[in-house]
């Protein structure tokens, strides 16, 4: 149904292709038949009210939701042309490639340099010069070189929220993935805080594939090329961001954005 | 206004309140009463010397003043010693009967090695060999002093007959193995036979030279006499320790009473273990405690991850899990049953059976040692383990998981590098009220290898080390044992209290280790508000 909707624009060389995916937890249905492409290189919003599916969407992109009991996926999901949803993917390396931050920060109770490097740690790296190199590097990404340079070995738990969370991208862009995804970064966040991350997400913009979840619909008009809107599980709207703002073409979709939904 | 006050749970506080004094008091009672006994032992008490109306006098510290409530009358316990003499240790006097109680510079305390403490002045020394004693205050001490080195050496040659003994032990076991395997006239079996000879003679020899040696000893005495001018002679290699507790100085009451603890901490126990030192039975104590750590840990811990990481939830796994819980309720006493039948019987018997066939119907492993007591206090331990790791694993925020598959972590590399690090503290925790409970049992260990008086310790100098097979020493045990199986029950009460304390203290020490590393282990890795 969806895929010969004009509200749904076809995306030339997308770098990452939901083809027909369906999602069931158990017997209900979370996702209902998907299909559209993520462009490579840009901010991808995903909005929609809540319960809609934005979060197990964005999971099924770096299999997060292996974790999950009962739950049955259909159709594929390809990345640079690779179907990631084949049983014989190495899901490692998947991860290596599709970075995650999450909406609740969750760095682990280490110091802040460990926290920077336990992906690559993980990823078998040891040369000290490295680490140190890559640690600076990300912390300086992700503007918090300047406020934790003098207490890099002490608990990442002493950090503020918005710190944490940006500690978490760092984090993440350290193992140089080609895709972040973001569940509603900012949702736990002091608008000081939220327009920091949001300034990092511009800065990372072009070099990463970026995808993300957020309720907030200004953040979505203020940060992404693209933005996608989601309801019950179906994609009803999708487009550049300028125009499904200013010219949606759904009813849905205007209501939504305009705040006379519900 | 009554009713504001039941609103407002007034009652309710007062309980909680009301419980938690309780409780605290009757432990501050239980360490009151401990260690204000098992403190005092080892001080000096003064000697009394009473005279009665009889015209009869007696020596000996008084041990306790009690007034019969009917009659009002007044009586007091004498510790009289001298049981060689009298029979008995304590007495009981009337007070009425007392016409004078004075405290003599003079008194001698003797503990010898055996029937207890002497208690009676000096009157004449008969010794050979050394040079003749001087008089004054501390000739006893100076005269026992000189026959030090020569006590020493007897002792030291007893040592070497104990050890050359084990050897003859050893070579008769494989002397035995080699029969039961046929194996005959082979140059190795001669070799062993001639080594056995040779260890025999040099055996008796020593034997010989020992028993000349301590006869030469202990023919040097002294004469005492007791209260009433009784005279009794005493080997002096008999007497382990004089003093004079009337003419001590604080400190040289002080410099005895350090003296007592080393003796406490170092020594073998005497005179069925209500004198003397508890040297083995805080080792096998200590040494049971931390095999069982050794085995019940990683086990329960290796069990809780499996429980909680990797078994599929199912009624399978709600069956184990609810298993596991109620393991922790069984009465110890069946766990020292399954440790005897299973353990001791079965797997010790079965070791039996296949390796040191010759031996039997000696048992070997078949029989109670400390590996199968350490076994059975880890089953008894490990379900609080798995529960513990069960637990501690499952309050880590999912999110924290989440996050290091995120950056493409296995399963395995999250739970060794982030759950299991931030889940030790509280696996410790478990681990440390199982292991303060474990310490304290005595039901188990009594079927599964504790003995009264072992002959040596499980691990030693002989090859190869560690003899887990061994029967051992428990202070626990200790206490039950002396306190209310010894002939002797009122003079062990002061050891029952010095044991108690030692065994509280060395449960405390253990676990405020345990609880000093896991403490420095949760600042490390301290867990997120969420
Ligand atoms: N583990 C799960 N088991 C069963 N159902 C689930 C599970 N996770 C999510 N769901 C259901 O799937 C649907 C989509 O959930 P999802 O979390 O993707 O929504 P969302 O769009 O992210 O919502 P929000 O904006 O509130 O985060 C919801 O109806 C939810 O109840
Ligand atoms: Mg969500």
């Amino acid at each position: 149904m969806s895929t010969t909707d004009t509200a749904i624009i076809r995306i030339d060389n997308p770098q990452v292709e939901v083809e027909n995916l369906n999602l069931y937890y158990g017997a209900s249905q979370a996702l209902k038949d998907l299909t559209f492409g993520i462009p490579g290189h840009q901010v991808t919003a995903l909005i929609g009210p809540s319960g809609c599916g934005k979060s197990t969407l964005i999971r099924c992109i770096n299999r997060m939701n292996d974790l999950v009991d009962g739950l049955r996926i259909e159709g594929a999901i390809t990345i640079n042309g690779e179907n990631i949803n084949d049983p014989a993917l190495d899901v490692i390396e998947l991860r290596r490639k599709v970075g995650m931050v999450f909406q609740k920060w969750n760095p682990f109770p280490k110091s802040i340099y460990e926290n920077i490097v336990y992906g690559l740690r993980i990823a078998g790296i040891q040369d000290k010069t490295v680490l140190d190199e890559a640690a600076e590097k990300c912390l300086k990404r992700a503007a918090l070189w300047d406020e934790v340079k003098d207490r890099l070995h002490q608990s990442a738990m002493g950090l503020s929220g918005g710190q944490m969370q940006r500690l978490c991208i760092a984090r993440a862009i350290a193992v140089s993935p080609e895709i972040i995804l973001m569940d509603e970064p900012c949702s736990a966040l002091d608008p000081r805080s939220t327009s920091r991350i949001e300034d990092l997400i511009r800065e990372l913009r072009g070099e990463y594939t970026i995808i993300i979840v957020t309720h907030n619909m200004q953040q979505a008009a203020r940060i992404s090329d693209y933005t996608a809107y989601m309801y019950l599980g179906e994609l009803i709207e999708y487009g550049p961001t300028q125009t499904l703002f200013t010219m949606p073409e759904k009813k849905e979709t205007e209501d939504y954005i305009t705040g006379r939904f519900g | 206004m009554t009713k504001k006050f039941w609103r407002q749970g007034e009652p309710f506080v007062w309980a909680t309140g009301l419980a938690l004094s309780l409780i605290l008091f009757l432990t501050l009672l239980l360490f009151y009463v401990v260690l204000a006994n098992g403190l005092a032992v080892f001080w000096p008490k003064k000697v009394a010397l009473a005279t009665l109306q009889d015209g009869r006098s007696l020596l000996g510290e008084i041990v306790q003043e009690e007034t019969i409530p009917h009659n009002e009358k007044k009586r007091l316990q004498f510790k009289i010693g001298n049981r060689d003499l009298y029979g008995l240790d304590f007495k009981w006097v009337d007070a009425s009967e007392i016409t004078s109680l004075t405290y003599p510079k003079d008194v001698h305390v003797l503990e010898r090695q055996e029937y207890g403490n002497f208690y009676g002045y000096l009157s004449e020394f008969e010794v050979k060999g050394i040079a003749p004693p001087v008089s004054g205050s501390n000739s006893l001490a100076q005269t026992i002093g000189a026959l030090e080195d020569r006590k020493v050496e007897v002792h030291l040659l007893g040592k070497k007959i104990a050890n050359l003994n084990r050897r003859v032990e050893l070579i008769d076991h494989h002397l035995a193995k080699a029969r039961y395997n046929k194996e005959e006239n082979t140059p190795a079996l001669a070799a062993m036979q001639g080594e056995k000879q040779g260890l025999k003679t040099e055996f008796e020899a020593l034997v010989s030279i020992l028993g000349e040696k301590s006869a030469a000893l202990a023919t040097n005495q002294a004469i005492f006499t007791d209260a009433n001018g009784q005279p009794k002679a005493i080997a002096l290699p008999n007497i382990v320790r004089a003093y004079q507790p009337n003419n001590m100085s604080f400190f040289a009451k002080c410099a005895y009473y350090l003296e007592r603890l080393r003796e406490l901490f170092f020594d073998e126990p005497r005179e069925s273990n209500t004198e003397g030192g508890l040297f083995p039975a805080i080792f096998g104590t200590v040494m049971l405690i931390f095999l069982m750590s050794i085995l019940s840990f990683p086990l329960g811990v290796l069990a809780g991850i499996y429980l909680r990481e990797y078994a599929k939830d199912g009624w399978l796994v709600k069956m184990v899990r609810i298993a596991v819980n109620n393991l922790a309720g069984i009465p110890s006493i069946v766990y020292g049953i399954f440790g005897l039948g299973f353990f001791v019987y079965g797997i010790g018997g079965g070791i039996d059976q296949l390796f040191f066939p010759e031996r039997l119907p000696t048992p070997t492993f078949g029989t109670g040692g400390i590996l199968w007591t350490s076994l059975t206090l880890g089953l008894l331990t490990v379900p609080v383990v798995i529960v513990a790791t069960e637990e501690a694993l499952g309050s880590i925020p999912p999110g924290i998981r989440e996050g290091s598959q995120a950056l493409a972590a296995t399963k395995l590399q999250t739970l060794t590098r982030i759950l299991l690090p931030m889940a030790s503290p509280g696996i410790l925790t478990g681990f440390i009220l199982a292991m303060a409970r474990a310490a304290g049992e005595v039901a188990p260990l009594m079927i599964t290898g504790v003995v009264k008086l072992a002959p040596a310790l499980p691990l030693d100098g002989v090859f190869p080390f560690l003899h887990l097979d061994r029967k051992f020493m428990h202070l626990g045990f200790h206490i039950y044992d002396i306190g209310f199986q010894s002939p002797n029950v009122e003079a062990a009460k002061p050891m029952v209290y010095v044991t108690t304390l030692l065994l509280i203290l060395i449960v405390l020490a253990m676990t405020s280790t345990a609880i000093y590393l896991r403490n420095k282990m949760r600042q490390r890795h301290s867990v997120v508000d969420v």
